[in-house]
C-alpha cells in the first residue's frame, strides 16, 4: 500500500550493483581496522596492565586508548552510519552540539573529580 | 519496475513546500536528533564516572584484574571475554551495514540475509552480557581480602571444594546430626564474609546452626595482590606463599564482618569503591537495555522485509534508519569498553 501521508525518500538511497561492489569493499576493509584496533587494545591491556608501567607510560598508554577509541569512533560514524556521505551542514548539525557538550562537562568534571580526591587525600 | 518508483519523486515539495535543507529525509534526520540527544545522555554518564573514578584515584579498580574469566576455562584470561563482546557487536554492525547496502541494489534477499544476522548477533551479545553480569555479582573464588594493617588486596588461589555442611549444633532451620550438601559451599563463602567462620574451623550459618566442614578441596592461596595500601603493605605489593596463606586465613577467622568480600551487589563489592559496582550495573545496564531494544526494533523491520513492506514501497530507508539506531549502540560500546575495561 503507498502511503501519501509521509514522504520517504533520500537522494542516495540507491545505488547499482557495480557502485555496491565498490561500497563492500570499504565495509570489509573497515571492520578489518576495528577488529584490528581492539586486538590491539586488548594485547596491550594484557601486556602492560596499569600496574606493571611506570606512571609516565601509562599515561601514555591511556592516551594511546582513548585516540584508539575516538579513530573507532570516527570510522563507525563516518562509514557505517553514512555520516560521511551526508551534506556538510548536517554533519555540523550532529557533531558541534555533541562535541561542545561532552568536551566542556568533561573538562568540568573531571577535573572536579580530581580537586575532591585531592581535598579527601589531604 | 515498482522498486524505482521513489527515483522519480520530486523533491520541491518534500518538506511541505520548501526542499529539505539537508538533502535528507525527515525519518533519517529525527532519527539522528534522536541518537545525538541518547549520546548526551551516555556522555553524561561516562562522564560522571570519570568523576567518580578521579575523585577515588588510587583506589579503582583495574579492569584487567576484574575481569579475567572465561565461560568453560575460568579464572586466568584478562579482557578475552569482553574482548569477544566488543567483537560481536562489531561484526553485528558489519552485517546491518551490508543490510542497508543491499537494500540501496534493491536485493530484497540480501537484506533478509544480512538483517537475520544482526539479530542473531544481537541475542549472543544479550547472553554474553548476562553471563557477564552473573560473574560479576557472583565474583571471584576467594573474593578480595582486607588484610590486618587495613590495605586491600586481591587474591590469586584457588578456591576450596566442599563436599558437604555437618551441622553440630542446631539453628531456626538446620537441625543437628543433618547434612547439607547443597549449596554448601554458598553458605561457606557467606559465613567468611559475615566474620562466622571459627579458628576451629566450624561456620555459623546464618539461621544460628553451627556447622562443620568437609572439604574436599581446601582453599590454596597464591598470592595477594595489593590494591589499596594500609599501614604495612604498599600500594601494588605482592606477598607469595604461606604468608599470603597466613594472612588470608587470618582475615577469614577473625570474627569481624567484611575483611572478605565475594561478589558485588549496589552495598559493597570486592573490586572497588561501591560506586565502581553502582556504575558498572548502570551503565553496562543501560547499554544492554539499548541493545534490547536494538533487537525488538530490528525483529519487527526484519517482518517488514520479509512481507515486502519496503520493497513495494520502493526503498528500504526504514532498514536505513533502524542501522543508525543499532550503530550508536556498537559506537556506545566502543566507549564503554575503553573506559569501564581498558583506562
Amino acid at each position: 500500500m503507498e502511503r501519501d501521508d509521509v514522504i520517504e525518500y533520500s537522494l542516495e538511497t540507491h545505488h547499482s550493483e557495480e557502485h555496491g561492489k565498490k561500497i563492500r569493499k570499504k565495509i570489509y576493509i573497515v571492520t578489518f581496522l576495528l577488529s584490528a584496533i581492539t586486538a590491539l587494545e586488548v594485547f596491550v591491556g594484557i601486556k602492560w596492565p596499569m600496574l606493571s608501567v611506570s606512571a609516565g607510560a601509562w599515561t601514555a598508554i591511556k592516551w594511546g586508548y582513548i585516540v584508539l577509541t575516538l579513530v573507532k569512533a570516527a570510522y563507525i560514524v563516518l562509514v557505517f552510519m553514512h555520516l560521511g556521505d551526508e551534506k556538510l551542514e548536517l554533519r555540523r548539525l550532529i557533531l558541534f552540539p555533541y562535541i561542545i557538550f561532552a568536551i566542556y562537562l568533561m573538562y568540568i568534571l573531571l577535573f572536579e573529580g580530581t580537586a575532591v580526591n585531592g581535598v579527601w587525600m589531604r | 519496475m515498482a522498486g524505482h518508483a521513489s527515483l522519480n519523486i520530486d523533491t520541491t515539495p518534500s518538506w511541505k513546500g520548501q526542499v529539505s535543507p539537508f538533502k535528507t529525509s525527515y525519518g533519517k534526520m529525527m532519527m539522528w536528533f534522536f541518537l545525538v540527544s541518547d549520546a548526551l545522555t551516555f556522555s553524561g554518564l561516562l562522564i560522571a564516572y570519570g568523576f567518580i573514578r578521579h575523585a577515588y584515584t588510587g583506589q579503582w579498580p583495574i579492569g584487567e584484574e576484574v575481569f579475567q574469566s572465561l565461560p568453560f576455562l575460568g579464572h586466568g584470561y584478562p579482557l578475552i571475554y569482553v574482548a569477544l563482546m566488543t567483537f560481536l557487536l562489531i561484526i553485528s554492525s558489519v552485517t546491518m551495514v551490508l543490510a542497508v547496502e543491499a537494500g540501496h541494489r534493491m536485493d530484497r534477499k540480501g537484506v533478509t540475509k544480512w538483517m537475520f544476522w544482526t539479530i542473531i548477533g544481537g541475542f549472543f551479545f544479550l547472553g554474553s552480557q548476562a553471563w557477564e553480569w552473573s560473574h560479576f555479582i557472583h565474583g571471584s573464588e576467594l573474593g578480595r581480602v582486607q588484610l590486618s594493617d587495613g590495605s586491600l588486596a586481591y587474591v590469586h588461589g584457588h578456591g576450596p571444594e566442599i563436599k558437604s555442611l555437618e551441622i553440630i549444633k542446631s539453628g531456626s532451620h538446620y537441625k543437628e546430626g543433618k547434612t547439607v550438601e547443597h549449596h554448601a559451599l554458598h553458605y561457606y563463602n557467606d559465613a567468611i564474609e559475615a566474620g562466622k567462620l571459627s579458628s576451629a574451623g566450624t561456620i555459623q550459618l546464618s539461621d544460628g546452626a553451627l556447622a562443620k566442614v568437609n572439604f574436599s578441596k581446601e582453599a590454596h592461596i597464591d598470592e595477594l595482590y595489593i590494591r589499596e595500601a594500609g599501614g604495612k603493605f604498599t600500594f601494588g605489593q605482592k606477598i607469595e606463599g604461606k604468608e599470603a596463606q597466613a594472612l588470608y586465613m587470618d582475615a577469614a577467622t577473625s570474627g569481624k564482618a567484611e575483611r572478605i568480600v565475594f561478589g558485588a551487589n549496589m552495598q559493597r563489592n570486592e573490586y572497588g569503591p561501591k560506586q565502581y559496582a553502582q556504575f558498572f550495573f548502570f551503565i553496562t545496564g543501560f547499554h544492554g537495555f539499548h541493545v534490547f531494544s536494538g533487537v525488538v526494533i530490528n525483529i519487527i523491520i526484519f517482518f517488514g522485509v520479509l512481507r515486502g513492506v519496503y520493497h513495494k514501497r520502493g526503498h528500504y530507508e526504514m532498514v536505513e534508519k533502524t542501522g543508525l539506531y543499532w550503530h550508536f549502540v556498537d559506537l556506545v560500546w566502543v566507549f564503554v569498553f575503553t573506559f569501564f575495561y581498558l583506562v
